[in-house]
């Protein structure tokens, strides 16, 4: 085999515990447990193998990990080891003093979700009362000096509300607005029907996002990740698998991808047992849809491969069973037909915008109680959860 | 406020000619969360940002090292002909330097 060349990037998702019980979450339906999650020592362990690896960069994410108290810990050792840390929260804990030992600590900066503009429509997205510590921490992050990106994941229940996230942005001292549309994995997959925006409300948001970056020119940065299902585009998969970045989720899995421990026969690798460096260069599982070898018709041949690497391979196992199918998104995919049934039937069904939740120990505000139309999957789940 | 949106990036269109008259007074420096590194494992010098690696090439890492804010452009520029006679110091930094304050990454 040629020589691998070495990762640049490193996802650590530190807990799956989270505050907020997103509708588009795309973590596993099945959650890490805390007792299961990496101490203090391992994670140091991991950003040092990581660095001495080639890594420069690290997202400090979970879950949210705010809720690792020895979070300060973890930035310093990602920090000694080289790396840029950057913090992926959802705001929710993120006082002044818990930034400030963030910040003696290393951390380099911050991305903070935001889930609407208007904070009831944000707090019945999120499925728990967050809007106010979020709009707080960016008063404190840029306080601190701190570079702050905000990211939004689209779907239908935001999407017609792009100007005012961006106005949001604006107010907050954003540097970065990061749009990105919803990924069907995890748990986002169960709410599919309620978060599939329609075709009209996707070229609308396009248009204002046209209009707002000939307006803010530098000023702000947005960024717009496509809905690859209604643009019938792949999505490049995180810059190819195995090339660019990798996962180690909460328990110490290594994956290439976010997602990738949905995959059948994957038989991920775990940071207990193997050094990162050998688990990114010898492993089953990052091997296994590295480079082009993989590949099938039509991307074999198509002159876009270099670009999407093929799409994703989590979406191609979801939606046909096989993880080395062209992904469907893909117009020119020989399963394109599963993807344009599935808009057809999800645009055309009702439009209620009831996700189903994450348990968790909240009551969930009056109008999430509904139990969204249309699933095919997970319909009994649902119902167990919400209520009917 | 971090330097990620420097008044030259404040008003995209107008920058360069609102730099022209304080180009002398300009003492280039990193923004705050812009990082420089020399990565060992690939021997290349970074720019790291909180969404992006730069890769410098050539003598762009030497370059970069004496923005701290102390020195004026034209004190790099005399600095790094004098360490590279013969390199089209004088040609070439103040350009560079321009770009990277335009995306953003000096101040
Ligand atoms: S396989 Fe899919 S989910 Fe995983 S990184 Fe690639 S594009 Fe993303
Ligand atoms: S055929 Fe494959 S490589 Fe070509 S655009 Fe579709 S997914 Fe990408």
């Amino acid at each position: 085999m040629t020589t691998v060349a070495p990762p640049w990037a490193l996802l650590a998702e530190l807990t799956h515990a989270c505050p907020l019980r997103c509708g588009y979450c795309s973590n596993p339906v099945e959650l890490v447990g805390r007792s299961a999650e990496l101490t203090t020592e391992q994670w140091a362990g991991v950003f040092a193998q990581a660095g001495a690896l080639g890594v420069v960069h690290t997202h400090l994410s979970g879950g949210e990990p705010l809720l690792r108290r020895d979070l300060p810990d973890l930035v310093a050792a990602a920090d000694a080891a080289g790396l840029y840390t950057q913090l992926v929260t959802s705001g929710v804990g993120l006082g002044e003093r818990r930034l400030a030992g963030l910040v003696e600590s290393g951390l380099r900066s911050v991305q903070l979700s935001v889930q609407h503009a208007d904070p009831a429509v944000a707090e019945r997205i999120a499925g728990a009362r967050s809007f106010a510590a979020k709009e707080r921490a960016a008063r404190l992050i840029r306080e601190a000096g701190l570079p702050l990106g905000l990211n939004a994941v689209l779907h239908r229940g935001n999407l017609d509300a792009l100007d005012e996230l961006i106005r949001l942005a604006v107010a907050w001292g954003a540097d970065r607005l990061e749009l990105a549309h919803t990924q069907y994995h995890g748990w986002a997959l169960r709410n599919r029907a309620a978060l599939l925006p329609t075709p009209g409300q996707v070229e609308r948001a396009r248009s204002t996002i046209a209009r707002w970056r000939e307006r803010l020119g530098d000023y702000l940065e947005l960024v717009w990740v496509a809905p690859d299902l209604l643009d019938a585009t792949a999505k490049p998969c995180m810059g190819g698998w195995g090339r660019i970045s990798l996962t180690v989720a909460p328990d110490g899995t290594v994956l290439p991808c976010p997602a990738a421990g949905s995959l059948p026969g994957l038989d991920p690798p775990n940071v207990r047992e193997h050094q990162l460096g050998v688990i990114w260069r010898e492993s089953k599982a990052f091997n296994a849809f590295r480079g082009e070898s993989w590949m099938p018709d039509p991307c074999r041949g198509c002159a876009l491969r270099a670009t999407d690497h093929g799409g994703c391979r989590c979406q191609a196992y979801a939606l046909t069973g096989d993880p080395a199918r062209t992904d469907p998104a893909c117009r020119h995919a020989p399963d394109h037909h599963v993807v344009r049934d599935l808009v057809h039937d999800l645009v055309g069904g009702p439009r209620r915008l009831a996700y189903a939740y994450r348990e968790a120990p909240r009551e969930a505000p009056q109008a999430q109680r509904e139990v969204p139309r249309d699933l095919r999957r997970g319909i009994r789940d649902l119902q167990r959860e919400e209520g009917p | 406020m971090t330097s990620l949106r420097p008044a030259a990036r404040q008003n995209a269109a107008g920058w360069a000619p609102a730099l022209v008259p304080n180009v002398t007074a300009w003492r280039p420096a990193l923004a705050r969360g812009v990082l420089p590194r020399h990565d060992p494992v690939r021997d290349a010098d970074l720019l790291l940002l909180p969404e992006r690696v730069v890769v410098l090439h050539g003598r762009a890492g030497a370059v970069l090292a004496r923005c701290d804010g102390s020195r004026t452009v034209a004190g790099i520029v005399a600095e790094l002909s004098a360490e590279y006679p013969g390199a089209p110091v004088a040609a070439e930094v103040p350009d560079f330097l321009a770009g990277l304050r335009k995306e953003g990454w000096l101040t």
